[in-house]
């Protein structure tokens, strides 16, 4: 299982945390300092992934992340997800990302966080593999932007009737 | 980096421009956002940062709860808060808004409502329920993106109690014609199978259906619920093998459409899933891995080197293959793989190969010795995973042989790592191998020395006890026994004497035990000089509380001589008025102690911990104590059970959340024996007077239940034996040098043939050497295990079974010694096994009264069966009721009476029958009689005169129960010297633990003088249950439509992996429950109440102990079925 998702930048400054398994607000806060703490320290031309966090799970948690320009994307996980799966899933997240927002930057992320977390719950669904195929992903975000576009639409069209 | 500054430099502007646009409500939104943002960016220090989020919190605060703000700028509003709640800063204000937009805000606004609800919220926050109706209605929502968005909050969080609520419709939504609907419908249900599992038991066969969706989605989402499934109980699910390979196979063969590729490796997170799932289905289980061996060679030609991937399937191939049972084409196969994975100069592969090297090595270390250099290269790799994943692989492949180069690469990385994850870890398997392998005292007391000043504060605690612990009870030999603590103690003393400012306190208090108990073993050393260094341990700064109080211990042990004294008395008094309640316990021990040296000797004799220690566990020597409060009039203690009792029968509130409590004596023990580990703190932890704890005693054994050994040795070692003994049977080969070996195995070597080679690279030969010297072939596995028996030097005595780690117990094992010389452990075992038989003789408890046990039920059935009445169906419910009855029953009226029973109730199974009440000649007695779906009381009237009895009228009354008479005229008169026979049919209209009939009998004497006499019989509810023959799914559905329930734990009837199944069977045959199904470490069990009223039981193993949860529409129904449950295994 995916017990948290979680996307900071090279200084640490948390771009998106999503956890699908409870802890306090204290805990998540620690949780997003010592991951940063462990992956800020590796150098580039090491592995992907990191064993020994003491906060999520202990021994049987592990950190796959990946390292985009300024972004860290890491995924906390238990020893039931395949290590290079998940490093293979965070491109695909990436890739999505890069389609929806044409050509994705930080900015991207800090703006439109109601959007990732959009995206990401059609990739990862309670901790949970959804799906890994990115064009059913943004067919999905898809869909639902039509319905903003829409709705938008109908509200100014009120807007101008008054 | 520096595109990225630009592209934020260019946006800015962008953004804030857009600001003063009109019309365009959603961007200046955003902009505000953005000024956070951009505030947030400008700031220097975390102090303005907080200034500024506080600033924006109140502002949001504001808006929030102003009446003006539209659902569209609350949508706004909550992004806001969010953002300040990621970056920890609490908002939580905000959550009922957000809870308010998911509910009312239109299906944009909804979404944002819901995502805020989901990183606002976990599940047990209180605000959710809230959201129950909100999802509720969104489920039938129309919109399939609302049902989506519905779906989604719901698998990431949803209240426990309310599942009921919305389940039927997540149920529905399997049917669904949209895939994407089915597929988040299906994880929702997994969310459900995580934290409530019995409430979606009924609906298991949609599980299967799930799993043959024709929507390959659908099916990948449902392999989640059944990995975790097949993972809890692997038995039940074996017929899906053929099924997930089938599947399979169509993956691998490409049938899948082309969507589902991912770099032209067809659904590759599906293969790892089924991977996954088929190891899991052939692990140990031979006829099944045969099924899957072809799809796995498959998978492993198919899956060709060009795309990370396809390592990641190699990997869950390798994975699978070594897990399931064993062909030897496919090891063969497998290993290569993993030859590929090590050797490859990805380092993500190369991590991955240590790993399955690792998980291999067990079972084949002929491999680790193939790849031994690449080994030797990644001990010295700059990435500290590889380098810790190396040394996890060389603590698999550690033996007598390579112990101290092993351990002396861990010890070093210990002292480069800095993270206490690492540390801890590595800490325990050094202390683990050293124990296990180390070749002489100096050696392993000097490796614990640095495992104890490395591991510090944060090794785990059982690392020091299990030490101490190895020091205490020695080995075979005195002699090896003295010289080990000898050294431990010169050691210790040279490291206080060096400056104790640097050790870890659980170091201290190692060391200060050590001290306390072994120091006069040391004849050069003068207790005066350890105990100066002791005192000034006392008095340094660095010394917390808990390690002053071992030294005070110890102190205490070693106060001798004038010297001592006057040491001691100066401290004491230093301590006695210390505000550290245990301190000042201590140092009062010490004071007296040192003074009367006669007293110190009974208590804290020399060499104590090779003595038995009695306990008395019965407490018996506070009996004094306990008679004087009672008399100066203390409540006297009930035993939990009984107090549930009471309250079962007053109808109280239930108290389950405080059931338990200890009784105080024990838990002034346990904060004694955390102290120190010596017999001084078990004596000083009971109230009572301490000396008398070791004169008295009654049982000499200890309840050591639940304790268990973490990593102990004789548990590793007995399995390792095993294997290593076939292997001398089979290949008698003699011992061969490491050189000899390593040309031998040459053949399988892929290192470089020793030409001549550069300086670093012999010194890595050399490494090699002494690393991998004793694995490989079989044969050197079993000269691995014949140097194991011979050099093994810490062996433990054999011992009673059941020795806990605790520090201070120590059982009595001074029974059997034995031969010295003999070190196999299956002789070991042997002896241990004749040490409990004993121990069983001396205990006058189980195995004699198990016999008696029988030999009384067998003495029922055949009086019984002599007399030719009643054959009982079930002696012990004969003996349960028997309990109720007020007087012991008459037997020879007994007999008698029960000829008068009725025929057709002859065959069952009926209580003894008791005497009711008796008035001159008239005598009356009643008994029940179980049917299979009824309950018949008999009223016997037996009238020992000669003249009859006339007018009797019988009424029989109860407030619990329904009493209707089955004969149809009444009896009116009793002729001399005979039996009437009374039959009513009873059923229950109020349950309770014991129900009660009330009856009067009037009736007129020949004298003429009308009579009365009032009776009363009680019976237990357990007679009015009947077994309830349901299937699982019946089971499900009722489980749900039932209201009042209850939860208890009971005790198990066993510890083994039967347990269940046993203790289930012990409740099925006394209180007749229908066990339904047993699954894993679940069962569930149904019974009806009379005439047919269900109850459900759902049991389940948690923590030692079942879990018992009872459902029924009866109000009163579980709580008293609970009771007559804890009473049968207790009586069982």
């Amino acid at each position: 299982m995916i017990k948290a998702i979680l996307i900071f930048n090279n200084h640490g400054k948390p771009r998106l945390s999503k956890f699908y398994e409870h802890y306090n607000e204290d805990t998540e806060q620690q949780i997003i300092r010592e991951t940063f703490h462990l992956v800020s320290k590796r150098d580039e031309n090491v592995c992907n992934f990191l064993e020994g966090g003491m906060l999520i799970g202990g021994s049987d948690y592990k950190l796959i992340y990946r390292h985009y320009a300024t972004l860290y994307f890491v995924f906390c996980v238990d020893s039931s997800e395949s290590e290079l799966g998940i490093l293979d899933l965070i491109q695909v997240f990436v890739e999505t990302l890069d389609k929806c927002f044409e050509n994705v930057c930080e900015l991207d992320l800090i703006f439109h966080v109601d959007k990732v977390h959009n995206i990401l719950a059609e990739m990862v669904m309670g901790g949970m593999v959804l799906e890994t195929n990115m064009n059913e992903i943004i067919t999905q975000v898809d869909a639902q932007n039509k319905m903003e576009k829409s709705e938008t639409f109908i509200f100014q069209s009120t807007r101008q009737d008054r | 980096m520096s595109d990225v500054v630009e592209k934020t430099l260019t946006a800015l502007p962008s953004l804030l421009s857009l600001d003063s646009q009109p019309g365009a409500a959603k961007l200046s939104s955003t902009s505000k956002l953005g000024n956070l943002i951009r505030g947030i960016t400008e700031l220097t220090s975390k102090h303005e940062e907080e200034k500024l989020i506080q600033r924006e919190l109140t502002s949001i605060k504001e808006q929030v709860s102003s009446p003006n703000t539209s659902m569209r700028q609350m949508k706004e509003l909550m992004v806001r808060a969010t953002y300040c709640e990621m970056l920890g800063y609490e908002a939580s204000f905000s959550y009922i808004h957000a809870i308010k937009l998911a509910q009312q805000g239109t299906a944009l606004e909804k979404r944002v409502g819901y995502l805020a609800v989901s990183l606002f919220l976990n599940e047990d926050h209180e605000l959710l329920l809230l959201l129950v109706n909100t999802v509720l209605k969104d489920l039938q929502s129309t919109n399939l993106i609302e049902v989506c968005m519905a779906l989604t909050v719901v698998s990431q969080m949803f209240p426990k109690d309310m599942i009921p609520a919305i389940l039927p419709l997540v149920e529905e939504k399997l049917n669904h014609p949209k895939e994407i609907i089915r597929r988040k419908a299906v994880l929702a249900l997994y969310k459900f199978y995580q934290i409530a599992p019995n409430q979606v038991q009924h609906i298991h066969n949609k599980f299967r259906k799930a799993l043959c969706d024709k929507d390959p989605g659908v099916m990948t989402a449902s392999l989640h619920i059944y990995l975790q499934m097949i993972k809890e109980n692997p038995e039940g699910y074996k017929d899906l093998t053929a099924s997930v390979v089938t599947i399979l196979k169509q993956v691998v063969g490409g049938k899948l459409p082309m969507d589902f590729n991912y770099h032209s490796v067809p659904a590759p997170w599906l293969q790892i899933q089924l991977l996954r799932i088929l190891s899991l289905l052939g692990k140990n289980d031979h006829s099944t891995s045969e099924i899957m061996y072809e799809v796995l060679d498959e998978s492993l030609r198919r899956a060709e080197m060009n795309h990370n991937i396809t390592y990641a399937i190699l990997y869950e191939c390798v994975k699978c293959i070594y897990t399931i049972h064993p062909k030897s084409e496919l090891l063969e196969k497998a290993a290569k793989c993993i030859g590929n994975f090590v050797l490859s100069q990805k380092i993500n592969l190369k991590y991955l190969g240590l790993k399955a090297l690792t998980y291999v090595v067990q079972q084949d270390p002929r491999l680790a010795l193939q790849h031994q250099m690449t080994i030797i290269e990644c001990l010295d790799h700059p990435d500290l995973i590889i380098k810790r994943e190396t040394l996890e692989l060389l603590f698999r492949i550690t033996n007598a042989q390579n112990v101290t180069v092993i351990v002396e690469k861990m010890l070093e990385f210990l002292r480069i790592s800095k993270d206490d994850y690492t540390t801890t870890d590595l800490v325990g398997k050094v202390a683990e191998l050293a124990e296990k392998y180390a070749p002489d005292n100096e050696w392993f007391i000097e490796t614990m020395n640095t495992v104890f000043s490395v591991g510090g504060d944060v090794m785990q605690p059982d690392i020091p006890n299990s030490f101490l612990k190895l020091l205490s009870e020695g080995f075979d030999s005195v002699e090896e026994d003295r010289k080990l603590r000898q050294f431990a103690v010169d050691s210790y003393v040279s490291l206080l004497q060096g400056g104790p400012g640097k050790l870890p306190q659980r170091f201290l208090q190692v060391i200060s035990w050590v001290l306390g108990e072994y120091s006069h073993l040391s004849e050069e050393l003068d207790p005066a000089t350890v105990l100066s260094l002791l005192s000034k341990l006392l008095d340094s700064k660095n010394t917390s509380s808990e390690t002053k109080s071992w030294v005070l211990v110890a102190m205490t042990k070693l106060c001798e001589g004038r010297a001592g004294v006057s040491v001691a008395r100066e401290v004491s008094e230093t301590y006695s008025s210390s505000l550290d309640t245990a301190l000042r316990q201590r140092a009062q021990e010490l004071q007296h102690l040192s003074q009367d040296s006669e007293l110190r000797a009974r208590v804290l004799p020399r060499d104590a911990s090779r003595e038995p220690l009695e306990v008395d566990s019965s407490l018996s020597f506070l009996d004094g104590f306990v008679s004087e409060a009672l008399a100066a009039g203390a409540a006297p203690y009930k035993p939990p059970h009984q107090r549930q009792e009471e309250l079962a029968q007053e109808k109280a509130l239930s108290l389950e959340p405080y059931g338990l409590s200890l009784p105080i004596s024990m838990s002034s023990c346990s904060i004694g024996d955390r102290q120190s580990p010596t017999l001084l703190s078990v004596s000083s932890g009971l109230s009572g007077d301490s000396i008398e704890l070791s004169h008295k005693g009654g049982s000499a054994t200890l309840k050591l239940d639940g304790v268990k050994r973490v990593w102990g040795r004789e548990g590793y070692l007995s399995k390792r034996e095993s294997v290593e003994e076939t292997a001398q049977v089979e290949v008698p080969s003699p011992l061969r040098s490491p050189s000899q070996q390593g040309e031998a195995d040459k053949s399988h070597n892929q290192t470089p043939t020793p030409t001549p080679t550069p300086e670093p690279e012999q010194e890595k030969q050399q490494l090699a050497s002494s690393l991998f010297v004793g694995l490989g072939s079989q044969s050197s596995v079993c000269l691995m295990g014949k140097s194991d028996l011979t050099n093994q030097r810490f062996r433990r005595k054999a011992r009673c079974p059941g020795t806990s780690s605790g520090s201070s117990e120590i059982t009595s094992n001074s029974i059997v010694s034995p031969p010295s010389m003999v070190d196999s452990l299956l002789y070991n075992n042997l002896l241990d096994s004749n040490i409990t038989s004993e121990l069983d003789l001396a205990s006058p408890q189980s195995p004699p009264q198990l016999s008696q046990d029988l030999s009384t039920a067998n003495g029922t059935c055949d009086v019984d069966l002599t007399d030719r009445d009643v054959t009982a169906n079930n002696p012990s419910i004969i003996r349960d009721n028997g309990v109720v009855a007020a007087e012991d029953p008459d037997k020879p009226t007994d007999l008698c009476l029960s000829s008068h029973l009725p025929a057709e109730l002859s065959g069952l199974s009926r209580s003894e029958i008791t005497a009711l009440c008796s008035h001159q000649s008239l005598h009356l007695s009643a008994c029940h009689v179980q049917g299979d779906d009824s309950l018949a009381l008999v009223v016997f009237i037996l009238n020992s005169s000669d003249s009859d009895v006339q007018q009797m009228l019988l009424q029989l009354d109860s407030d619990q129960l329904e009493v209707s008479s089955v004969s149809e005229s009444p009896v009116q008169e009793v002729r001399g010297d005979s039996v009437v026979v009374c039959q009513y049919s009873l059923t229950v209209k109020r349950p309770s633990v014991l129900v009660e009939v009330c009856g009067v009998m009037s009736f007129m004497c020949s004298v003429g003088t009308p009579q009365s006499v009032q009776f009363s019989y009680k019976l237990p509810l357990a007679s009015f249950i009947r077994p309830l023959t349901v299937s699982t799914e019946e089971y499900g559905t009722m489980w749900l439509a039932f209201s009042h329930d209850t939860k208890q734990n009971l005790t198990l009837m066993r510890e083994d992996r039967e347990s269940l199944t046993a203790t289930l069977n012990v409740l099925k045959n006394k209180l007749q429950l229908h066990v339904v199904e047993i699954i894993g470490m679940e069962g569930i069990v149904a019974c009806r109440l009379l005439p047919d009223q269900p109850c459900l039981m759902h049991c389940r193993i948690n923590a030692g102990t079942l879990a018992v949860w009872l459902r029924s529409p009866i109000p009163d129904l579980p709580d008293c079925l609970i009771y007559h449950c804890q009473r049968a295994l207790q009586e069982h």
